[in-house]
């Protein structure tokens, strides 16, 4: 008796809460790190990146207007979504990363907990980041975090799902939406992140997921007059210098590349890089 | 005609002692240029040339950038509450010298004696006493336990509040424990220099303080240098994409203040007499030189004669004229340059259908001037409606909903500032809410305070000055 030949999934982009194929109809050929077939992975082109902008932006008023402890609680969802799903995930790890099952593990359960981290900042974050200011004079004066708008994430190349996570948490958390390049060499683990972000209760396009050539995605991203700004972890030091260049035309906030150890606790940096102060002031009087 | 006129109420100049020429403050010490290349600073009310400064090149901003290299090992290990000495010290000198220094800001930028005097000064010496309380307390600023320093502060400051820029830029800087090297703008480089004068009263170490005069290619040149950690710049936008492209791919950290078109919303339950207030200050103040001027008024349609009969009737009584009268309202505009740009885009305001109105006011024959202005019939697609003007001019928009509001004040690549004049409390929280500005005044506008964080949303720049948030631009976090 023949051995049960597996289904395979066919991977998509996730842009506004939808799985299309690119609008390009190219795939690239997504390999284990020993050079095995893995899957066809969409090779995201420019109109799909605008696409994903389009989306993000249309999110932005609805995830940026819910409360923190709805953002918290669907983000909590999602630690909950991948917890079920985690072996999918260690598998997927292993593979493209070239991994032993037990650090694939490690990374997945690593990447579920921060999940769960995140969930906590959002209703703490104003409270560490805002102030009640004493200005001289009879006013009321309050400075408040607000997410900065439409977020473009290079993820990290090297971790393709530990870093990944590690970068999108902390962008949406506090009602930035995100336009996500995935891993180029690794994209699966994004690709299936997508997959459980679509039944968490994350409202559509809260988080889209573009796969392919980082460079040929980043560049009409950086120059997008829409987006407001742009995490370069995914990027190498050539690439990183001309979307930078290229992120100055509308003053877009840049993060540069830096070198992270993504197991190790994240801090506050990545949390509070996409905010805005408003500061408002009221006279007070009888 | 008014019943009585007003007597001319002179400020004196003989407070003020203007030396012919000036050379660069750098490692405590005035000098020439290196190619001794200098430019005159006008007073823009009379045009009478009020000294000669040096033009720094390339090889004096890279003195100053090693001066300021030098003295960062032994400034940034002193104790921070031997730090807040200092700056106490330089708070309570400029406290003293203020007349002085209000006279020598009036005459070199033109504005008006009683906001150089009553607004600019006071918010000086404050931000200085502010930032050196803060020096010896940074542990608990919320940037971890020990935070550092980032090292040489490269500082480039408009020609609307030389002084205050000055004292936003050096205050945090110093506190934290950076040295600077900083250069006013071309107009307006008296007062920094006179900042020089008290570095020395105060006994401020050599080098951590360095003022260097130029042009924007000085400005250029300090930006570009290697040797600086960070750069911070308040001016014009487009200077700042320029500034954000050459640090690209380098380690430097980045502020920018940059310019803005504030919409100041009235509502039809807002109290009126406020609200013109509110919108006279908001954008005739500093000869609306101000980068979160309230350039835009949006009132709502059903209040828009009665607000524009009490707006013009305002602007009708106010004084344009000698800066150094202390009834004068309006000054004088910066510069010529200034000028031309402000009637040009005043002139596009008319080609392109608005209504202009002034009242009539009697302008000066010599320096530059340009009378308070009103446009009405404005749309959004207007050039006056979109672009910075950065001088008396308000154009009125209509609205008729809360959310037709909102879109229309956000509509605009800037985000700088807002206003919003209503007495429903529950309205005023909404509409702050949903303004993408980084200052949001309700019933009230153009306030400042050194313990507020100022600072723009979108193209209006990154970044905040002032208050707890004011620190983070100056610590490696």
């Amino acid at each position: 008796m023949s051995e049960r030949l597996s289904v395979l999934k066919t991977y998509k982009l996730f842009v506004g809460g939808k799985f299309p194929r690119s609008e390009s109809g190219r795939v690239y050929e997504v390999t284990t790190a020993k050079g095995q077939w893995l899957a066809n992975a969409p090779l995201a082109s420019r109109k799909d990146a605008r696409d994903a902008v389009v989306a993000a932006r249309k999110a932005f008023g609805g995830w940026s207007g819910a409360t923190a402890y709805n953002r918290g609680q669907i983000l909590y969802r999602i630690a909950e979504m991948l917890e079920g799903r985690r072996d999918q995930f260690v598998h997927e790890v292993a593979e493209g990363e070239g991994l032993s099952k037990a650090k694939a593990t490690a990374q997945v359960d690593a990447a579920i907990d921060r999940w769960v981290w995140y969930a906590g900042w959002s209703d703490k974050t104003a409270q560490i980041a805002g102030s009640a200011n004493p200005v001289a004079g009879a006013y009321f004066n309050l400075s408040s975090p607000e997410p900065t708008g439409v977020v473009t994430l290079l993820a990290p190349q090297d971790s393709s799902f530990l870093g990944l996570v590690s970068v999108i948490a902390p962008a949406i958390v506090n009602g930035n939406t995100a336009v996500v390049v995935a891993s180029e060499k690794s994209p699966l683990p994004a690709l299936s992140l997508a997959e459980v972000l679509a039944t968490s209760d994350l409202p559509g396009g809260v988080v889209n997921i573009l796969s392919g050539r980082t460079a040929e995605i980043a560049a009409p991203l950086a120059a997008h007059q829409d987006v407001n700004a742009i995490d370069l972890a995914g990027a190498d030091a050539e690439l990183a210098v001309e979307l930078e260049k290229a992120s100055a035309e509308n003053l877009k906030r840049v993060l540069r590349p830096q070198p992270v150890d993504w197991a190790a606790d994240p801090g506050t940096g990545r949390l509070l890089a996409f905010l805005e102060i408003k500061t408002v002031w009221h006279p007070m009087g009888a | 005609m008014p019943v009585f006129e007003y007597a001319p109420a002179p400020e004196s100049r003989t407070v003020v002692d203007i030396a012919p020429s000036y050379g660069l403050f750098i490692d405590g010490e005035f000098g020439e240029a290196g190619d001794g290349k200098v430019f005159k600073t006008l007073s823009p009310s009379s045009e009478e040339a009020l000294s000669e400064v040096a033009q720094a090149g390339a090889e004096d901003v890279d003195r100053a950038v090693k001066a300021a290299r030098k003295a960062f090992t032994a400034w940034s290990a002193l104790p921070g509450s031997e730090r807040a000495k200092y700056l106490f010290r330089i708070a309570r000198i400029i406290q003293e010298r203020s007349r002085e220094l209000a006279v020598l800001e009036s005459l070199d930028n033109g504005k008006p004696i009683r906001e150089s005097r009553d607004a600019d000064l006071p918010l000086v010496a404050a931000h200085f006493f502010y930032y050196a309380g803060w020096a010896d307390k940074l542990a608990y600023a919320g940037y971890g336990t020990d935070p550092k320093p980032l090292g040489v502060a490269g500082q480039i400051i408009p020609w609307n509040f030389p002084l205050l820029m000055l004292a936003w830029k050096i205050a945090p800087a110093l506190a934290t424990g950076n040295t600077v090297v900083l250069k006013p703008a071309e107009t307006t480089p008296l007062s920094a220099l006179f900042f020089a004068d008290i570095c020395r009263q105060a006994g401020l170490p050599k080098g951590v303080v360095n003022i260097i005069t130029g042009d924007g290619s000085t400005g250029a040149e300090l930006v570009a240098h290697p040797g600086i950690d960070k750069v911070a710049f308040t001016g014009s936008t487009e200077v700042g994409k320029a500034i954000a492209r050459t640090v690209a791919g380098t380690k430097k950290k980045v502020t920018l203040e940059l310019g803005g078109k504030a919409a100041n919303i009235v509502f039809d339950d807002a109290p009126i007499d406020q609200a013109v207030e509110g919108i006279i200050g908001g954008i005739f103040f500093n000869q609306g030189h101000v980068c979160c001027a309230g350039s835009r008024l949006l009132v709502q349609e059903s209040v828009q004669d009665e607000l524009l009969d009490a707006l013009k009737r305002r602007m009708g009584t106010l004084r344009v004229g000698d800066p150094m009268d202390k009834n004068t309202d309006i000054g004088a505009i910066n510069s010529a340059e200034q000028l031309a740009r402000i009637r040009a885009l005043a002139d596009a305001g008319e080609a392109e259908g608005a209504e202009r109105w002034a009242p009539e006011c009697e302008l000066p024959s010599s320096g530059y001037w340009f009378a308070p202005t009103l446009f009405t019939g404005v749309t959004q697609a207007h050039r006056i409606a979109r672009e910075e003007i950065f001088g008396p001019v308000l154009s009125v928009l209509t609205f008729r909903t809360p959310e037709e509001a909102v879109a229309k004040a956000n509509n605009t690549p800037y985000g700088l500032s807002a206003g919003i004049w209503t007495e429903k409390g529950s309205r005023i929280l909404w509409m702050a809410n949903k303004l993408r500005a980084g200052v949001v005044w309700s019933n009230t506008f153009n306030k400042f305070d050194p313990a507020s964080p100022f600072g723009g949303y979108k193209e209006s720049g990154y970044g905040r000055e002032g208050g707890r948030h004011g620190l983070e631009a100056y610590l490696d976090v």
